[in-house]
């Protein structure tokens, strides 16, 4: 089939979607996801994967959510808290319950189990694993003064907190199971969401099923899903081709893509965001020359990140030139400020000239070679591996790619076993303070691979963080951007990745966000006949 | 006999205690870490203390000599541990795969059996004919066609011509035998077919050498039928190099068919063992080998026995 035709075909199927959206939901039927990853246990406290909130979120609720309709992923809406209130100073946030909410054993639900839940998320006892816990280090105390109110008092006023409650991860326990065994939920299911656990058998698939008792009346649509656990994306390809299954929610490559548009036409509907994920380059400054600023300014220079979009965006999941939040949501910089920065012009000859200037200045030779250490997974590292070798070929640096196994990758880097490394930066939700803590200075961030440190930008994080009023706070990502990118280049984007979800065309109220973590609870979600 | 037994499983002793040395240390010269694929790569707030913490946990942060007794004396007591990324029994996460590895291995070697034998015996017969020439093309386009591309081809050619896929989900023989067949036929016969071609050639080599033998220009010079001699005289002699054979990809096949079960999503030994190694599940790959290695080795003492039982000589001697 040519290029045209799917470009046809792709332009209906993107256009389905929020056609969908409009039509009045059905009850009914099973819904068929793949999962491309397993999770080791059942505790969301305590796990990092998507391979886990994915089968398992319709069985939990949390405290708030991010809209289900909204695309940006940003937008905080209720769960479990139906209202809630800030203090004047922002350090205190009081949280009032939904009455009636019952566990899956019938157990009502109340401010004793977001209290065990947070306490167990923000104040583990020692021997259990929280995660995230450094996500909330600013919590001084969590107090459940009636059965439907929730306290939590901070130390200092921090504007991501309402987003954190929001986290896909913090599910809501019950208090009961966890005075009795803290670890009960490594292994077990237990929760108020819109589905009861069936069944799940490892390396295979998960299952749930309707809860006919969900608080949500009327939620959620679906008898049940099934969730498939398949590693091998071209399995996940043929499965939704086949009707197999109906969904992968992590998404798929443009090839993927065009391959099930052109195999299934209008019974597709393709979806599409921008990715809370970048493909970033870890440039190690205790080596020289990147030591200097001027050469780490020339590598960002000889990038030209438009014609990259264009044609990477083809063969690769990568797509929107960005800065340090994903472009369309509340706090990214708009295209004309983030032109401005070194590497993001539309004069790509001038750019390399200064790369040149630059590289002469700091004393490094015509024809310099370093090695690039590239992670060992396909998409989109190789492809981005290679165009960042021919793009800084065109200053003069001779660099060769050294592809490294995925699980070795993350422990050369810790370890500073590399000079310039392919790295990625992914959020489970759009918010700046999970996105720029990863670029503190390295005696705060464990994954500072840059081994830097930079006061100046420690300082631009916290006030950010604690910046209540968005403009104010706007105003500090963009300084902490420019430091970052542009002033000292500590590392730099080359492209955001970019989220491909082509699905059944059966599967509606489902709408794509930027993180592949959020908007999984499936209470929404129902099929088309 | 009874000698030569327990003198042959006396010896899987220091084989099995070799493997478990070299797989033990392999694995830690790995570069890469359980606790940091687990927890760090997916968040900026995994804290180094926290990490540290479930190293602690794992038990990774003890000295290596320590670690190693402490699993060689679970073994001892046939107690393999937990996987340290699931935390659950290595034997229930192990037994869990295994059933589909055996059948989809039973399943394969059936096909491979039920093709070389008689394709080996008649291409033999027949030498240099155009019978001959064309199980030999068929036994070369087995060896040179990785059965992980069969599948592909298997599966598209089912998914565009039939627009029907296999099951994705595993279904074990005796709770839906129709659907347990669905699925497994098509690996079955994509890894049968190279595993038959293997087997194919060797009979066909093995059988060519017998017919030329004095015992058979014997029993021919005797008047004893064509039947008898094949039967009796040939096939029974000629099949001690193909039962090696056969008996090794069927070892092979427990734990080797890492790609072919991608390809159909197949739960089985093959994708476990690479999980494992990927995510630095020491415990879990440690009992994986050592499974391998024992099915290795039971499996060559048994090919072993039935060579004395199809040579008189060997059972003499």
């Amino acid at each position: 089939m040519s290029t045209g035709v799917i470009a046809v075909l792709l332009a209906l199927a993107l256009l389905a979607a929020p056609a969908g959206a409009q039509d009045k939901p059905r009850y009914g039927g099973e819904l068929i996801f793949a999962v491309p990853s397993e999770m080791p246990s059942y505790d969301g406290h305590r796990e990092g994967t998507f391979g886990m909130v994915h089968p398992l979120a319709p069985h939990y609720n949390t405290l708030l959510r991010t809209d289900p309709n909204d695309r940006t992923g940003t937008k905080v809406v209720s769960d479990l808290a139906e209202s809630w209130t800030t203090s004047p100073d922002g350090r205190v946030y009081t949280l009032k319950l939904r009455r009636g909410v019952k566990f899956h054993d019938g157990g009502e639900m109340s401010s004793r189990d977001v209290k065990a839940s947070y306490d167990k998320i923000v104040f583990p006892p020692p021997g259990v694993g929280s995660i995230r816990k450094g996500q909330y280090t600013n919590v001084e105390a969590i107090e459940a003064p009636d059965p439907l109110t929730i306290v939590f008092r901070l130390k200092w006023p921090q504007a991501s907190f309402l987003a954190s409650l929001a986290s896909p991860y913090n599910w809501i326990y019950k208090a009961d199971i966890l005075e009795k065994d803290i670890r009960w939920y490594e292994k077990n299911v237990m929760g108020t969401g819109p589905f009861l656990f069936v069944e799940h058998v490892k390396g295979s698939h998960w299952v749930g099923k309707r809860n006919p008792n969900y608080w949500d009346k009327g939620k959620p649509y679906l008898d049940g899903y099934r969730a498939i656990f398949m590693k091998d994306s071209a399995a996940q390809v043929a499965a939704i081709r086949a009707e197999r299954a109906h969904i992968q929610f992590r998404g798929f490559s443009p090839a993927e893509r065009d391959s099930l548009v052109n195999a299934l036409g209008r019974k597709i509907t393709v979806q599409e965001s921008a990715w809370d994920c970048a493909a970033w380059v870890a440039i190690n400054q205790e080596r020289k020359p990147f030591d200097d600023k001027r050469v780490r300014r020339a590598l960002t220079l000889a990038l030209d990140r438009r014609q990259a979009s264009q044609a990477l965006s083809r063969i690769a999941v990568v797509k929107e030139v960005a800065g340090v939040q994903v472009p369309g949501t509340p706090y990214a910089t708009p295209p004309d400020e983030l032109e401005k920065l070194a590497g993001y012009g539309r004069d790509i000859k001038r750019a390399r000239a200064e790369a040149r200037r630059l590289l002469r200045e700091a004393g490094v030779p015509d024809g310099f070679s370093f090695t690039f250490m590239n992670r060992g997974v396909p998409m989109p590292y190789e492809p981005v591996g290679v165009w960042l070798i021919d793009q800084w070929r065109q200053i003069g640096l001779n660099v060769t790619m050294v592809t490294i196994e995925a699980s070795q990758h993350v422990t050369e880097l810790r370890a500073g076993n590399f000079t310039v490394s392919s790295d990625a930066q992914c959020g489970y939700q759009v918010e700046p303070d999970l996105d720029l803590a990863k670029f503190q200075s390295k005696e705060i961030s464990h994954n500072n691979y840059g081994r830097y440190t930079d006061k100046v930008l420690d300082e631009l994080y916290q006030k950010q963080s604690r910046a209540l009023d968005p403009e104010e706070r706007k105003r500090y990502v963009r300084e902490f951007e420019r430091r970052l990118l542009d002033e000292e280049t500590h590392t730099f984007p080359t492209l955001q990745w970019h989220r491909i979800v082509p699905h059944s065309a059966k599967v509606k109220g489902w709408t794509i966000t930027p993180s592949h973590y959020l908007n999984q609870q499936l209470d929404m979600v129902w099929l088309a006949e | 006999m009874i000698k030569y037994i327990v003198k042959r499983l006396l010896l899987m002793i220091p084989t099995l205690l070799g493997v478990a040395v070299l797989i033990f240390f392999l694995m830690r010269v790995v570069p890469g870490d359980i606790v940091e694929l687990r927890f760090a790569g997916e968040s900026a707030f995994a804290q180094k203390e926290n990490l540290d913490k479930e190293r602690a946990r794992l038990g990774l942060d003890r000295p290596l000599w320590q670690q190693f007794l402490t699993w060689m004396l679970g073994i001892v007591r046939l107690d393999f541990g937990t996987s340290m990324w699931t935390g659950a029994p290595i034997i229930e996460e192990i037994k869990l795969r295994a059933t589909l590895s055996f059948q989809l291995a039973v399943m394969a070697t059936f096909i491979a059996v039920a093709l070389a034998i008689p394709l080996g015996v008649v291409a033999a017969l027949k030498q240099d004919t155009w019978v001959d020439y064309v199980v030999r093309i068929f036994s070369i386009a087995g060896l040179a066609t990785p059965s992980f591309w069969l599948g592909i081809v298997f599966i598209l050619m089912l998914l565009i011509v039939f627009k029907w896929l296999p099951p994705m989900v595993y279904t074990p023989f005796w709770i839906d035998p129709w659907q347990n067949m669905l699925q497994l036929i098509w690996p079955a016969l994509a890894v049968g077919y190279r595993y038959s071609a293997v087997a194919m050639r060797m009979t066909r080599s093995a059988m060519l050498e017998v017919l030329r033998e004095d015992y058979i220009r014997t029993a021919r010079a005797k008047g004893l039928w064509q039947k008898l001699i094949l039967s009796r005289h040939a096939l029974k002699n000629a099949m001690l190099p193909v039962l090696t054979v056969i008996a090794l990809e069927f070892a092979f096949l427990m734990g080797g068919l890492v790609v072919t079960e991608q390809v159909f999503n197949l739960n089985g030994l093959g994708m476990l063992f690479v999980e494992s190694v990927a995510r630095r599940d020491y415990t879990l790959t440690q009992a994986l080998v050592m499974l391998v290695a024992f099915v290795f080795i039971f499996v060559n003492f048994t090919v072993d026995l039935m060579y004395a039982w199809l040579d008189p000589r060997i059972r003499f001697r």
